[in-house]
């Protein structure tokens, strides 16, 4: 009974939110309420007891992508411009009343949340339930079901981050820079002490907790998506803080555009070595002397390629788009 | 041991190839991996198709996990004639590449070139040879997503507006697909496309399922730029580099026609979409689209832009196809895919010559080249021919069995389309050849010689096989007459 006030209250500040970011002009705080926005979705995915979406959504929703926005802006403008309104807002509107109304069409014989009996529950899922932790000897079934049942798809997950960091790198990237000692936004806040001894104690603690995730995702929520995004968020925070000279000279560019095809090529590589060693595509079961070793190995294998590869191409973004500010 | 590993080795060549190309150095490395790579590709979706049409479907486990728990890849002569049409238009346009884009494309950002072009790759084919509707998404993502970034390349500025357009365009239409599919999902709990198959006839009736197939048409068809849903593609083609407007245009429209197909003939069972407008929409918009888009074809100043109107154009004719749903008018349409990607990769690669050589293609300073660059010239034409559907080309072939099944259909009103939309493009072909032949040329420009071997070469590949195609309908039609029988569509 208490979650359905709950999703009540979190619904409606979603609710509110959207409509917030619907009427407001200034970028900066649309950003921050993009966070908001994430944040609450996050807890939605929580209270639905889906606490590896949940997890995901508050690191690269409410986490990476408002960092993200607000390198964004800080190259363009804080201000949305007046648009003049004009006659041909109908056309928008129209489609997006017609589509919602087919949305709500569409989910008033959806099975109710949480509905034993729903196909979703009867069909494929039964299967994970029962045989995950014997197939793979993994406690977490997301993870079982991510990592190898549908290790494919992760694969190709993975594959859009690269692709993401590659288009970045396309359109913004380009022509080496030369080091150079000009500041910008960035670099100002080397004055304050506070925030470099906060950082400084922070920054080894996020590190830590990074690699806790990647490796534990076996057993609970986390992975290497997650721990991915929080190592990286890690550096940017360094960068924040420290400068983007003093952080290209921990990490240079160059190292983390291998790191990025590095991270790809192992999940690729991993497929490539099962097939050698005479099993399907991705069948981590060859790879070790009984078939859940060999799931356990794979997993861990594709999961530190994951997370190496979420680590490098967020941060090429981000140093991408923090290195356009300079002179 | 290869054998057995065809239809995923296809798709993870190219994905093992793209992060090595990102790191390569400077220079022609980066292309010559991917010229190696879209070659054995070629080579083993070959080997695929001939082994599909002699042994029949093949089913492969990923993980080696049983379908629905886990990803199969299931390959027909449907798919295993897709993957050979994109495999080979990739295979045909890298060596064409290497000049084209040493022009065209900054010279630091070659190696991320050809990753993002091998990433594209990678993305068509994973979407032509999955059995999976989830795992459709995610290679459509990675497709589109190296799209946007080709075409923003584009040397001038709007390029980067018209990749944002297509973004945006590019991306509802990705989001419809998966709100279709997770609203399927929830209430047949599968993914697997077989499976989708075996369930979707016990809950057809419930909203939820028509809401899910509504979304995933709509999105589909925004993919494959269905009139009206097509404005993103005139721009995109006219400002990509030349190299990413002829390997899109003969390539990911197909793709996601062929992805339409799929859901419509494989997965939905036929009797659910038959009680649905879908066909009488699909013939609207054709109708609608090839009129439409010639007409606007006609008054393009830009060359580009004019073919980009006609793929428009010519997917109208594909559309004519789906909508009239029989055996033979299917047949035409996976001709038309098959022929199309012919005619618009050679014709493409010829007006890349041209800005090759003098670094734009407006109607008014490409007077004369005609006589100029005549081998270029010459595929203009034989391109062109077969465009309009000149019997002899390739083109003519499947507008005739487009015109059979509209004979046959009693759909007089299509018979008088098809023909109006061949004169129209008898008309912006014969605008085209005249500025290039029978204008004189402009005294400010420097006379130009013909592009070089390694750009003419793959132009002319493609003119022959229009051709060659256009004479020998056996393989063409026989494959695609028999992917149709696979579809479950049969003769009466």
């Amino acid at each position: 009974m208490i979650e359905v006030f709950i999703d009540i209250i979190l619904l409606s500040f979603i609710a509110v939110t959207a409509v917030a970011i619907l009427r407001m002009t200034n970028l900066f705080a649309i950003i921050m309420l993009f966070g908001i926005f994430s944040f609450l979705s996050a807890s939605l995915f929580a209270v639905m007891d889906a606490v590896d979406v949940a997890f995901t959504e508050a690191a690269v929703g409410a986490g990476i992508s408002t960092v993200l926005m607000l390198a964004t802006i800080a190259l363009t403008k804080t201000q949305k411009e007046k648009v003049s309104v004009s006659h041909r807002h109908w056309l928008p509107l129209s489609v997006v009343i017609v589509t919602g109304a087919v949305l709500v069409y569409g989910t008033l014989d959806l099975p109710a949340f949480g509905d034993p009996e729903a196909p979703a529950q009867t069909h494929v899922a039964p299967y994970y339930i029962d045989k995950a932790v014997e197939e793979t000897g993994l406690p977490n079934m997301v993870t079982s079901v991510l990592a190898s049942y549908r290790g494919f798809d992760t694969l190709g997950e993975v594959v859009v981050v690269f692709t993401a960091g590659v288009a970045v790198l396309l359109l913004l990237g380009g022509k080496h820079r030369i080091s150079d000692t000009g500041t910008n936004e960035i670099e100002k806040n080397e004055h304050s002490l506070i925030l470099r001894v906060v950082a400084k104690f922070l920054i080894p603690l996020i590190i830590v907790f990074a690699l806790y995730v990647q490796f534990h995702g076996d057993f609970g929520p986390g992975g290497g998506f997650q721990a991915g995004v929080i190592l990286s968020a890690a550096i940017i925070l360094y960068t924040l803080v420290f400068g983007l000279d003093a952080a290209e000279r921990v990490i240079p560019p160059s190292i983390l555009r291998i790191l990025a095809s590095l991270g790809v090529l192992i999940y690729t590589g991993v497929g490539i070595v099962t097939i050698l060693l005479g099993g399907n595509y991705l069948n981590y079961s060859v790879l070790g002397d009984s078939k859940v070793a060999g799931q356990h190995l794979g997993i861990l294998l594709v999961e530190l390629g994951v997370g190496i590869a979420v680590f490098a191409v967020l941060l090429v973004i981000f140093l991408t788009f923090a290195g356009r500010g300079r002179p | 041991m290869m054998q057995g590993h065809l239809c995923i080795l296809l798709v993870v060549i190219p994905l093992f190839a793209a992060p090595i190309a990102a790191i390569l150095p400077r220079g022609r490395l980066p292309w010559a991996a991917a010229l190696i790579v879209t070659s054995v590709c070629f080579v083993l979706a070959g080997m695929q198709l001939w082994s599909v049409v002699q042994d029949g479907v093949v089913s492969y486990e990923l993980g080696g996990w049983a379908p629905p728990w886990g990803i199969e890849y299931r390959i027909d002569a449907v798919n295993a004639f897709m993957a050979l049409i994109v495999s080979g238009i990739a295979a045909v346009t890298l060596p064409y590449a290497l000049l084209s884009a040493e022009k065209e494309i900054p010279e630091h950002l070659i190696p991320l070139f050809y990753s993002a072009f091998l990433l594209c790759f990678t993305g068509l084919l994973g979407i032509t040879l999955t059995g999976d509707i989830f795992n459709v998404f995610v290679f459509l993502e990675i497709s589109s997503l190296s799209s946007y970034a080709l075409i923003s390349l584009g040397r001038k500025r709007q390029a980067l507006t018209s990749a944002y357009q297509y973004l945006i365009m590019g991306t509802l239409g990705a989001t419809f697909f998966l709100i279709g599919v997770g609203l399927i999902y929830s209430q047949t709990g599968t993914l697997n496309m077989v499976d989708l198959a075996a369930r979707l006839p016990q809950v057809s009736s419930l909203n939820t399922i028509h809401t899910g197939f509504a979304f995933i048409i709509t999105g589909i068809a925004l993919k494959l730029a269905l009139f009206p849903l097509h404005l993103w593609l005139p721009n995109a083609y006219t400002y990509a580099p030349s190299v990413i407007t002829l390997f899109l245009s003969a390539t990911a429209t197909k793709v996601a026609v062929y992805v339409m197909l799929r859901i419509l003939f494989s997965v939905f069972p036929s009797d659910f979409v038959s009680t649905t407008p879908t066909g009488d929409l699909f013939l609207l918009s054709g109708i609608a689209g090839i009129i439409s888009a010639s007409v606007y074809a006609i008054y393009q100043v830009d060359v580009k832009r004019l073919l980009a109107y006609s793929s428009v154009a010519q997917i109208g004719y594909i559309a004519l196809g789906i909508g009239f749903a029989s055996f033979t008018s299917l047949t035409a349409t996976l001709v038309h895919l098959f022929n199309h990607a012919l005619m618009k990769g050679a014709l493409f690669m010829a007006i890349g010559s041209i800005i090759y050589r003098v670094g734009k293609c407006h109607m008014d300073s490409i007077h004369g080249l005609g006589r100029q660059m005549p081998w270029t010239f010459g595929a203009i034409i034989v391109g062109g021919f077969s465009l309009i559907g000149v019997p002899g080309t390739a083109g003519f072939i499947s507008k005739w069995y487009l015109v059979l099944t509209a004979i046959e259909q009693d759909s007089w009103i299509s018979v008088v389309v098809i023909l109006v939309g061949s004169l129209l493009a008898a008309v912006y072909i014969g605008k085209l050849i005249e500025a290039l032949y029978f204008k004189p040329a402009v005294d400010s420009n420097p006379a130009v010689n013909e592009v070089p071997f390694s750009m003419l070469a793959p132009t002319w590949i493609l003119v022959l096989a229009n051709i060659y195609f256009g004479l020998n309908t056996e393989l063409t039609v026989g494959v695609a007459e028999h992917a149709i029988r696979v579809l479950g569509v049969t003769a009466e």
